[in-house]
């Protein structure tokens, strides 16, 4: 076969940016014999993508190489998507991209173009040469998007066929993330592309292991895991969408406290209001943080249940020996106690959203018990609350 | 880490596997094994319900009720009166 020479490299802005005055086809440089090669990405999509090295030209068109090395943008990039809404932005241009100096008889590795999963897959192949395909997911992870089937059959026999990857390289096989299975049928894309799917390790870092193997997975590159580690990683995305319902909580509170004759009462407002915001806080640590974090370790399988354990353990304590709630009425103390524990079991039932082994119909299951506790919950807190407010004022 | 028993809706029959061992290398969480040549179901409550083993059994051999696990997407899905998606795609979605 012909040897693909690498046009450019180092270069900062855009490596796919034509090269000035000398074409694939100059004859001293490339040896290719394709007429003007097309350009598989918009030159638009990958400016300033500092993870581009430089560009090789192809008989299926000019093909950006990427680094295999992180950048401190890329190291930041992954801290700005594990924190917020910065994710839903994280995506790179579809299509091929290359890794080292691959030829026709190189690898194809698919991916998602969520950034994250791509760099997670080019720091893998440090080393390799290979291609990358990267699907349009809409720059979701692979796992979340083949559960959608963005990355799925369709998508991939498109990227195949407008990739022209026939051209590329030799083989017929392309090696697909695991989890991709989800959205992939891979006697499907066989029978409409001829190429065969092979399902890699669940991940990337497996790779390098797999391959020296000769393709062959062992029993934990099939596994997925949800260590500690990742469970961490998740709790500042279950923390974030509370912040709203927590700060309209406390606000409600702090108006309801304050109510007297005169207006509102800022000293009232505060002493009322303060055990349950703090309580309040306490719940959403319970089952945001701790319960995602010791998750193996609190007893139950239910995330409802074990939220209302975490919710329990950490609001009782508060209770009794914050000093807080010394002369609260039992009207006070129904409400504290019911409604906080509950708050946490409902942080953790979201969690099986970030879970990695949770299935539909488990967590059906448990909606269906406990919701109608979670709404039974906050009706009797709120009219224990009521009650508590009256009293308190010389009502009742 | 286990779920709950006797939730997971995966169903095999064995009668109409063909050996080809996909299910085995596309499973998460080793629900499948090889015995015989043919697809054993080693641990049903193993199961998420991902759906990547019946999308890949050519011979239809697995059936599942596949979806996400995932509670403010059933809780979406059930609000708007659509299935049950991953709120990923749209902004302040938290999941995944």
């Amino acid at each position: 076969m012909k040897p693909l020479k690498i046009l450019e490299t180092n270069t900062d802005q855009t490596a796919l940016s034509p090269l000035k005055g000398q074409s694939c086809c100059a004859p001293k440089t490339c040896s290719c014999t394709i007429e003007a090669a097309p350009v598989l990405h918009d030159e638009k999509a990958l400016r300033g993508a500092r993870w581009i090295r430089g560009a090789i030209d192809t008989p299926a068109g000019r093909v950006p190489v990427v680094s295999t090395a992180w950048k401190a943008a890329d190291r930041l990039g992954r801290l700005r998507a594990r924190v917020g809404d910065f994710r839903m932005k994280y995506a790179i241009d579809p299509g091929l991209y290359a890794v080292g100096a691959p030829g026709m008889d190189s690898d194809v590795y698919v991916s998602a173009n969520y950034k994250l999963s791509f760099d997670v897959l080019r720091r893998s192949l440090t080393g390799m040469n290979a291609w990358i395909l990267v699907l349009d997911t809409g720059g979701i992870n692979v796992w979340c998007a083949a559960g959608k089937g963005t990355f799925g059959t369709a998508e991939l026999v498109n990227r195949i066929k407008v990739s022209r990857l026939a051209a590329l390289v030799k083989h017929r096989r392309v090696i697909a993330p695991q989890l991709g299975a989800v959205g992939v049928d891979a006697d499907a894309v066989k029978r409409e592309t001829g190429f065969a799917v092979r399902f890699g390790p669940v991940r990337a870092a497996d790779i390098p292991a797999y391959v020296a193997a000769g393709y062959k997975k062992t029993d934990a590159m099939r596994r997925v895991r949800f260590t500690v580690l990742d469970r961490l990683a998740l709790t500042p995305m279950e923390l974030r969408p509370a912040v709203k319902p927590y700060l309209v909580f406390a606000l409600t509170m702090l108006v309801l406290s304050g109510l007297a004759p005169e207006g509102i009462l800022f000293r009232q407002a505060l002493n009322g209001a303060l055990p349950l915001l703090v309580l309040g806080l306490a719940a959403l640590f319970a089952g945001a943080v701790v319960t995602p974090i010791l998750l193996p370790l609190i007893p139950f399988r239910s995330f409802a249940v074990k939220g209302l354990v975490a919710g329990i353990a950490v609001v009782v304590p508060t209770v009794l020996y914050s000093g807080m709630f010394a002369g609260a009425d039992i009207a006070l103390l129904t409400a504290s106690y019911l409604f906080f524990p509950l708050v946490s079991s409902y942080l953790a039932l979201q969690f099986t959203g970030a879970s990695t082994y949770t299935g539909i119909n488990g967590v059906k299951k448990e909606l269906r018990y406990a919701l109608p506790v979670y709404i039974g919950g906050c009706v009797v807190s709120a009219l224990a609350l009521i009650v508590h407010g009256l009293s308190v004022r010389g009502v009742i | 880490m286990k779920y709950l028993k006797n939730v997971s809706t995966l169903a095999y029959t064995g009668e109409k596997c063909t050996g080809c061992g996909r299910c085995v290398e596309v499973c998460p969480h080793a629900v499948f094994g090889m015995s015989g040549g043919k697809a054993v179901l080693v641990d049903r409550d193993l199961c998420m319900e991902c759906g990547a083993c019946q999308r890949n059994c050519s011979a239809g051999a697995i059936t599942v009720d596949a979806g996400v696990g995932c509670a403010s997407a059933i809780i979406r899905g059930r609000l708007t009166g659509g299935e049950p998606v991953c709120g990923c795609s749209e902004s302040g979605g938290a999941c995944c």
